[in-house]
């Protein structure tokens, strides 16, 4: 049986001028979990799963959901500080940390930037580095039907199952439209127009051994990428989800879980 | 009543299929569609009628800024008015615009316009667009949720390059100078009139209503989508505390006159229709990027009804169509004059902006169209709102232009 989803709770961060919306649940070492530019409107299974060994604490990131403050950020400096600041007001001084491809790139960027706070880094089809030869698809100029497609292995088989769902009503239609809306504004306030702000310097600086996570038909960041971010990365090894496209947290929950769930135990 | 005479530069042969085959006729199009020999042609070809118009008298001629677009082919509108400053005499040239976020530094602006505005006499009208998404963060890669505070800043840093009297430094966030200081100023003083061209964003109107600047509506949908957006507008000036003068604002209407309603038809419909079916086919995503549009102006669309609405959502529009759905207005000089006398009372609008060439129109059609707006339809609607001042218009030096 699933357990109820946690209620989520909103940390004042005064020196980021943000507040921040976060699930806190489960006992254990802490995982932050970051999530990417699709946002993170509501509690996923993925996450409770994990809340069974770790404590998970996933944020929706200033500017998604009801978080704010994106509006003081302009750069991934200023997200990786919001997210020390993050973890200085819950009073962790040292965290592993899952981030999804935008969530990715702060990650990278907090863990070059404070090598000590982070202990180990999941980190799923991560934004950050460009390859002319293999370019990231451009996620911010795409019709809602297309992202849906791009997004999945099988966006049909993905909707079966309850990976996501579809809005039915005007209403839930609207409200969705101006969530994504929301959602990838603020994502292009980092990676517009190109998602290369020079991690590819700093990448070299991160101490934490990292776990690239990649569905193997990710149409959005090709998973091509895994084999750059691998050569910039001290210790990293990578996994490929087999069935599974940009989210296989959500489309193959059952073999995402088992390496990540091994790798933030071992 | 004041008319104006705007060109938008269409490349005028693309291949039939156009639509079929691709995503879209702005950003991506694929530029080996250029023959560069035909727009060679076309350059010339649309000048001569920018210059017809002007003699034809006009009270201004209109160039534009596209970047990527088929059906613009004006990436810097201000090689053209150079052009146009120095073969006509007494008309304005009016500039609607320069998409001022895309200039680094932005003084560059204020350095070419008042280039036109000296060259000139006087005579130019500076349009300030924020400029579309899909020229300003798909061509030119600027990041939608941060556009509209980078082109507020480009203004702010143009407008006291050209006001101030000695150099000064400007600490902006988005452009650092140590020595601000234009050679040549503008002539007119303080500046040129400014006209802020606009789609319908709020933020735009109390922007504009602020500095007092004249606000022109530019869309290709027509007098009934343009009297919802224009009573929006007088709205919010009225909220503001601004006048009702008509000639605070501007509203572009593509425009068709032939001897008689029969006759538009058969010299106007395939070029309207090579203008909609063609030009028009945008790729939906790249119109609104995700943060060009503030939430506030998406749910002001949302809760209309009317949304940001391209032709496209309503493909094949017939002639008829096009008609009464009021996006163009044609037909003999007579009934001409009474769509257009109404539409501007309902709009309650002094500046007349008209799309007199558009799509694939060839040179002669197009001298037919000016000629009969000229001569039959301008002189009639020119004593419409006489009881108003136009503070919006340049004044220029007595008989402006090349000696």
């Amino acid at each position: 049986m699933t357990p109820a989803p946690p209620a989520p709770h909103t940390l004042a961060l005064p020196d980021s001028r943000a507040h921040v919306s976060l699930w806190d649940a489960g006992n254990g070492p802490p995982v932050l979990c970051l999530h990417g530019f699709h946002g993170l409107p509501a509690w996923q299974p993925w996450l409770g799963a994990l809340s069974a060994r770790f404590r998970v604490i996933a944020p929706q990131q200033p500017g998604f959901g009801d978080s704010t403050g994106a509006e003081h950020l302009d750069d991934f400096l200023g997200l990786a500080l919001c997210y020390a600041d993050l973890l200085a007001a819950l009073k962790l001084d040292r965290v592993a940390i899952v981030g999804h491809d935008l969530g990715g790139a702060i990650a990278c960027e907090l863990s070059a930037l404070y090598p000590r706070l982070v202990s180990k880094l999941v980190l799923v089809a991560p934004l950050g580095l460009w390859d002319d030869a293999h370019p990231v698809t451009d996620f911010f100029a795409l019709t809602n039907p297309e992202l849906v497609r791009l997004s999945w292995h099988d966006a049909n088989a993905a909707l079966e199952r309850g990976a996501y769902r579809v809005p039915h009503t005007d209403e839930e239609k609207r409200a969705d439209y101006l969530d994504r809306v929301k959602a990838l504004s603020t994502a292009g306030k980092y990676l517009w127009p190109i998602p290369d702000k020079g991690l590819k310097k700093r990448l070299h600086r991160i101490q934490a051994p990292a776990l690239l996570v990649w569905g193997t038909s990710d149409k959005i960041v090709p998973p091509s990428y895994a084999t750059l971010f691998q050569r910039s990365l001290r210790d990293a090894r990578v996994v490929e989800i087999p069935h599974a496209g940009h989210l296989p947290m959500l489309e193959q929950p059952e073999r995402f879980l088992p390496p990540v769930q091994e790798f933030l135990s071992a | 009543m004041r008319f104006h005479w705007f060109h938008l530069m269409p490349y005028p042969a693309l291949p039939a299929d156009f639509s079929q085959k691709h995503r879209s006729v702005w950003v991506d199009v694929p530029s080996s569609l250029f023959d560069p020999a035909t727009g060679h042609r076309m350059y010339n070809e649309y000048i001569d009628e920018l210059e017809e118009a002007a003699r034809a008298g006009f009270d201004s001629i209109c160039v534009n800024e596209h970047h990527q677009n088929a059906y613009g082919l004006m990436p810097s509108p201000n090689i053209i008015a150079g052009a146009l400053a120095r073969s006509t005499k007494n008309v304005a040239i009016a500039v609607l615009g320069n998409s001022i976020a895309l200039y680094n530094p932005p003084v560059r602006v204020a350095e070419e316009f008042a280039m036109l505005d000296v060259i000139s006499g006087g005579r130019l009208i500076a349009g300030f667009p924020l400029g579309t998404s899909m020229d300003t963060t798909y061509a030119y890669g600027q990041t939608p949720a941060t556009l509209r505070e980078k082109y507020n800043e480009a203004h702010d840093l143009i407008l006291r390059a050209w006001t101030e009297r000695e150099p000064f430094a400007f600490n902006g966030k988005y452009t650092q100078l140590r020595y601000v200081n234009i050679w040549p100023r503008p002539l007119q003083k303080p500046h040129p009139p400014v006209w802020v061209p606009g789609a319908g964003s709020v933020e735009t109107w109390h922007w504009t209503a602020e500095r007092d600047y004249l606000y022109a509506y530019l869309s290709f949908m027509g007098y009934k989508r343009g009297e919802h957006v224009l009573k929006g507008y007088w709205e919010a000036m009225a909220k503001r505390g601004k006048d009702a003068n008509p000639y605070r604002a501007g509203f572009l209407q593509i425009c068709a006159v032939a001897n008689t309603d029969a006759e538009a038809e058969r010299l106007y419909a395939p070029h309207a229709e090579y203008f909609f079916d063609t030009c028009l086919h945008i790729a939906p995503a790249f119109a609104d990027a995700p943060g060009y549009r503030s939430l506030a102006s998406i749910q002001a669309g949302l809760a209309s009804g009317f949304g940001r609405g391209t032709p496209a959502d309503n493909p094949k529009l017939t002639w008829k169509d096009l008609i009464e759905g009021g996006y163009i207005v044609a037909g003999s000089p007579q009934s001409v004059r009474q769509q257009l006398a109404d539409v501007a009372k309902r709009l309650h609008v002094g500046h007349m902006l008209l799309l007199l060439h558009f799509g694939d129109m060839p040179r002669e059609t197009t001298s037919i169209n000016t000629t009969l707006f000229a001569r039959e339809v301008l002189p009639h609607l020119r004593p419409l709102w006489s009881e108003w001042e136009d503070r919006w218009y340049p004044k220029p030096l007595a008989a402006a232009g090349p000696p």
